[in-house]
């Protein structure tokens, strides 16, 4: 067997166009960080349960250590580095950071894909459906609190503040 | 599970006079947050070098296994493979690890990988390198390792048997260290008693905080200077550089440590040692950049978990109206297969010795033994988590066999506010706090004075309603002098952290910091002190991302671990922060032609307090000092590059009496929630909590609230859903997170935060160190499902760990945990 063989795919990421040969078995995660440089999407658990590599492929939110690469030929994908287009934080970014919904920020791109998925479908969506729809997103810094007050704030609706 | 999750307005219980404040105390937006939610942080493994390779481990299968034979032809021969580290190859290159141990543990020979023998599931035995992560991982299934397995050692409390297994030939025996510790008059205790409580056995559960990034390292050798640049997670790198250096016989300042953004940490990622040693070697065999990335189930298989602790025969004595008086008890410790912090776990714990109450006579006979599991190192809450479980326990399961209100006996024995600096029984000074009023804010937060009717509500359910407290220390800012009590021939005591500050050729103010924080928010919280010394606004203040050993920022005990930034960390800036307005004002004074007393430091300048528009500003006083300093006095002194050790004020503890002042801080949490559990299943919902928190002066209070609640959701985590399990063969059964199941958004109660503001007396700030959070949210989980439960059997929590299916084994059998306990009536 030869585990090397490769294959040539085109993705678009955040609007930029890549062609790359890519081993078969890499996973889209290492492709996007290892072989495209973008180093936003991180990698927690390997086994789909921690959604630190939640990208949005082809308006989907995946965990992108569960997809091969060459799964992703042709598609259009959304990573971290792609939402402050023109260095502009989406009120989902400055609400993170405004309710200090982050520590270490290592959980914080793939929750914010999530909670951008999420917002995307349910505009307005209630503390008990952001739970349901970040529960694929394990953050060990924050308890999650700080993160739903940040979701319900970047929807515009009003939270119950702990100041 | 309630729908609700929002924390309800804090409830603030203001003390003491408000401390002098600027920036110190409001809310400052963090400075690394616009990087991280652009995922533009730099993480460990985001690090890339041309030419690098990735590192694999080849892992043992077995708990406990002789090595007979190692083969890697197959794997060198693979195209892409760069090569391979050995066993043998290590105990050739590089020394055992200093032991921090005496005998018998001082004795364990530790390298960065097994050498001739295996001694628990997952230990390293070989290393691959490969062009690509995927062909390393292929190599690595390629490399032959033949074994003889031996039987496995899995319960601690079996270590000492004469038919054990036994792992160190070296040690002659389980044992790593024991120790007696024994405090005031134990025997005038029992003799005074009413009522002696005896349990037979306590058992805190093995588990860790499972930082969401695994352990990593870019190690790369210089040939030319022999020396290698690591750059890494691990946060406590001057730990990791005594373990290293003389290891690999090799100065200090050959091994730079670098780190930038560190996804987490909690204790968990101060031992990786062994592996950097690994890759360092490699990167000076191959002559090229390493990339060890480690994975989630070898982070599971082998990194830092918990202490596992027992306590056996616990007695305590106690007066009939519930006025604790003593306890003994015998504490078995498992430390798992190597010795990488241990045995410090030994002496950490007595640091809390009486937790939050008045115990004036304690006894405990420690002893911590070595099994075929992963080797444990500090993890959030470190050995006093383990001890306040136990002493949380002790005062529940006292009231409870008592028929004795737990508020009240907690209220009666606590160490009360105007008792403060309060000296514990083996000489710790428990700076500030007022714990009973801790309490109050939270049955007030919880609702306390309706309990029976949530009780009834609860019941028209169908459900059995508990009520918990949990009240713990978070003791921050170590005397490493405790080391001594485990090895009076260690020579480490006190503590430090440095900190620069230096005023720029363009007045730009640039902190460097000592520390290695991973998600605290030092950035933040370190520009906000300054801004306040300074007179600029924290946005002036450029602190640098992490760390480098080269920055000359770097103490022996430099790192992030430990609650103790607040002490040790903002001790440090604020004094290098004090010596650059000193040295400001001294040129200005030689400028404005005055006297220091006559000048602040306010709005970016230098300038008269009389008359403000004399002034300098701060980019003048940089641009004189570096660029455009001819004509100055011969005798001024000033380079505007302030550089502060912090050290605190320690004494070496006593080694004979094992009494001194073991902690400089002392925050307090206390905590409380409501479980409601299904009677026919076992399965129950903490409906509500409380976390009332008091860590001396807040800097930056949401910081300090993120905390509070990470370590609550450690703790829940830990009290239902967490465990390292083994089976009797030694293989863990929760090597992911499939099988560990860590809390997510579904999981949560909601929760409302109160706090109490005690300054220390001890500190530059009033600070305490915290985060860690002592573990308050297992113990209240553990008295609320005991409370619950009374009706059904009157069982007795004895486990950290309780499990839906624990919880129904105690209301199926409640006369098998009843067995635990007595009570002897005097």
């Amino acid at each position: 067997m030869e585990p090397t063989a490769s294959k040539a795919i085109t993705v678009e990421v955040n609007g930029t166009v890549y062609e790359r040969d890519v081993e078969s078995r890499r996973l889209l995660v290492h492709f996007v960080r290892d072989d495209l440089d973008l180093t936003g999407s991180h990698v927690g658990c390997d086994t789909g349960n921690c959604g630190a590599c939640s990208m949005i492929v082809d308006g989907q939110l995946v965990k992108t250590c569960m997809l091969l690469a060459v799964q992703a030929d042709g598609a259009k994908i959304e990573t971290v580095e792609g939402l402050a287009a023109g260095g502009e934080l989406t009120n989902l970014q400055q609400s993170f950071s405004d309710h200090h919904a982050l520590q270490c920020g290592y959980c914080t791109p793939g929750m914010l894909m999530s909670a951008t998925a999420l917002l995307r479908e349910n505009p307005k969506p209630s503390p008990a459906e952001i739970r349901k729809g970040l529960q694929g997103n394990i953050c060990r810094c924050t308890g999650y609190w700080n993160i739903i007050e940040a979701v319900t704030a970047a929807s515009g609706q009003e939270v119950a503040s702990n100041e | 599970m309630s729908e609700t999750i929002a924390p309800s307005e804090a409830l603030v219980v203001e003390e003491t006079q408000a401390p002098q404040r600027g920036f110190a105390g409001q809310n400052v937006p963090r400075k690394e947050d616009k990087r991280l939610v652009q995922g533009e942080g730099l993480f460990v493994d985001d690090i890339k070098r041309h030419g690098m390779g990735y590192a694999h481990y080849v892992r043992s299968p077995y708990a406990h296994a002789n090595i007979l034979s190692i083969d890697v032809s197959k794997a060198e021969a693979l195209g892409g493979v760069y090569g391979t580290l050995l066993g043998e190859e290590v105990a050739a290159l590089t020394d055992p690890f200093f032991q921090i141990s005496s005998p018998p543990g001082a004795h364990v020979k530790d390298y960065a990988l097994a050498v001739g023998k295996v001694r628990h599931v997952g230990e390293p035995v070989a290393v691959v390198v490969a062009e690509t992560r995927e062909l390393a991982r292929d190599a690595a299934d390629l490399v032959e390792v033949s074994y003889e397995p031996l039987p496995a050692l899995t319960d601690a409390r079996r270590a000492l048997d004469t038919d054990a297994p036994q792992l160190h030939d070296e040690t002659g025996g389980n044992l790593s260290w024991s120790g007696l510790y024994s405090w005031g008059d134990v025997d005038s205790a029992f003799a005074e008693a009413d009522r002696v409580i005896t349990i037979g056995e306590l058992h805190f559960d093995r588990f860790n905080s499972t930082p969401l990034e695994c352990d990593g390292a870019l190690v790369e050798f210089n040939r030319g200077t022999g020396q290698w640049t690591i750059h890494t997670n691990n946060q406590f790198p001057g730990f990791a550089a005594i373990m290293m250096g003389p290891a690999m016989r090799t100065g200090l300042d050959k091994l730079r440590f670098v780190t930038q953004d560190i996804g987490g940490g909690f204790g968990n990622k101060i031992t990786s040692h062994p592996q950097l040693v690994a890759m360092c070697l490699l990167a000076r065999k191959l002559n090229r950049p390493i990339n060890w990335t480690e994975w989630r189930t070898d982070f599971h298989l082998t990194m830092s978990h918990g202490n596992e602790r027992w306590f056996l025969d616990t007695q305590v004595a106690v007066k009939a109206d519930g006025t604790l008086l003593g306890f003994r008890t015998k504490a078995v410790d498992d430390a798992g297969a190597y010795l990488r912090y241990e045995p410090l776990g030994g002496v950490i714990w007595a640091q809390v010795t009486p937790g939050c109450y008045r115990w004036q006579h304690v006894e405990l006979e420690f002893t911590q033994v070595m099994t075929n599991k992963a080797p444990v190192s500090p993890n959030r809450g470190y050995s006093r988590m383990q001890h306040l479980w136990f002493t949380e326990r002790v005062i529940d399961i006292v009231a409870h066999e008592l028929e004795l209100d737990p508020v009240e006996v907690r209220k009666l024995n606590y160490i009360k506010a105007d008792e403060m600096p309060y000296t514990t029984p083996n000489g710790c000074v428990y700076d500030s706090g007022d714990y009973s009023r801790m309490l109050d804010v939270a049955l007030e937060l919880i609702g306390y004075d309706s309990l029976d009717e949530k009780r009834k509500e609860a019941a028209s359910r169908g459900r059995l309603l508990g009520f918990g407290i949990g009240s713990t220390l978070d003791s921050g800012t170590n005397n490493f002098g405790q080391s001594r009590l485990i090895n009076p021939e260690l020579q480490f005591s006190g503590n430090n952290e440095v900190a620069s500050v230096k005023l720029d050729i363009f007045g730009e103010v640039v902190v460097t910091l000592g520390t290695t924080p991973q998600g605290q928010g030092h950035e933040t919280t370190a520009s906000m002190v300054v801004a306040d010394i300074l007179g600029v606004t924290p946005d002036d203040v450029n602190v640098r991302a992490g760390h480098d050993s080269y920055w000359n920022s770097h103490a022996g005990f430099s790192g992030t671990y430990a609650s103790q930034f607040a002490v040790t960390g903002l001790g440090a800036v604020k004094g290098a922060a004090d010596k650059l307005a000193d040295e400001i004002k001294r040129l200005g004074s030689v400028i404005l032609g005055c006297s220091t007393d006559d000048l602040e430091l306010a709005e970016g300048h230098v300038r008269m307090k009389a008359n403000p528009e004399a002034a300098l500003p701060l980019m003048a006083c940089g641009a004189i000092i570096n660029a455009n300093n001819a004509g100055l006095p011969e005798d001024l002194d000033v380079t505007l590059n302030a550089r502060y050790v912090y050290r605190p004020p320690f004494e070496v503890p006593d080694v004979e009496t094992k009494y001194g002042n073991l902690t400089l801080t002392y925050a307090a949490q206390v905590h409380a929630a409501l479980v409601e559990v299904d009677p026919e299943t076992g399965v129950y919902d903490v409906v509500d909590y409380a976390a009332v928190d008091d860590c001396g002066s807040r800097i930056h209070p949401q910081i300090i609230e993120g905390q509070v609640m990470g370590a609550t959701a450690h703790a829940l985590g830990a009290a239902t859903y967490e465990t390292f399990a083994y089976d009797d063969d030694g293989n863990l059964l929760t090597p992911n997170f499939y099988d560990y199941h860590v809390p997510h958004a579904m999981d949560m109660p909601p929760i409302s935060m109160g706090y109490v503001e005690s300054p220390s007396p001890f500190t530059a700030l009033g600070t305490k160190g915290m985060g860690e959070g002592g573990g308050a949210g297992i113990h209240a989980v553990c008295a609320a499902l005991q409370d619950a439960l009374k009706e059904r059997g009157r069982p007795l929590v004895h486990d950290s760990f309780n499990p839906y299916h624990r919880v129904w084994e105690m209301l199926a059998d409640p006369e098998a945990s009843r067995k635990l306990v007595s009570v002897e009536t005097r």
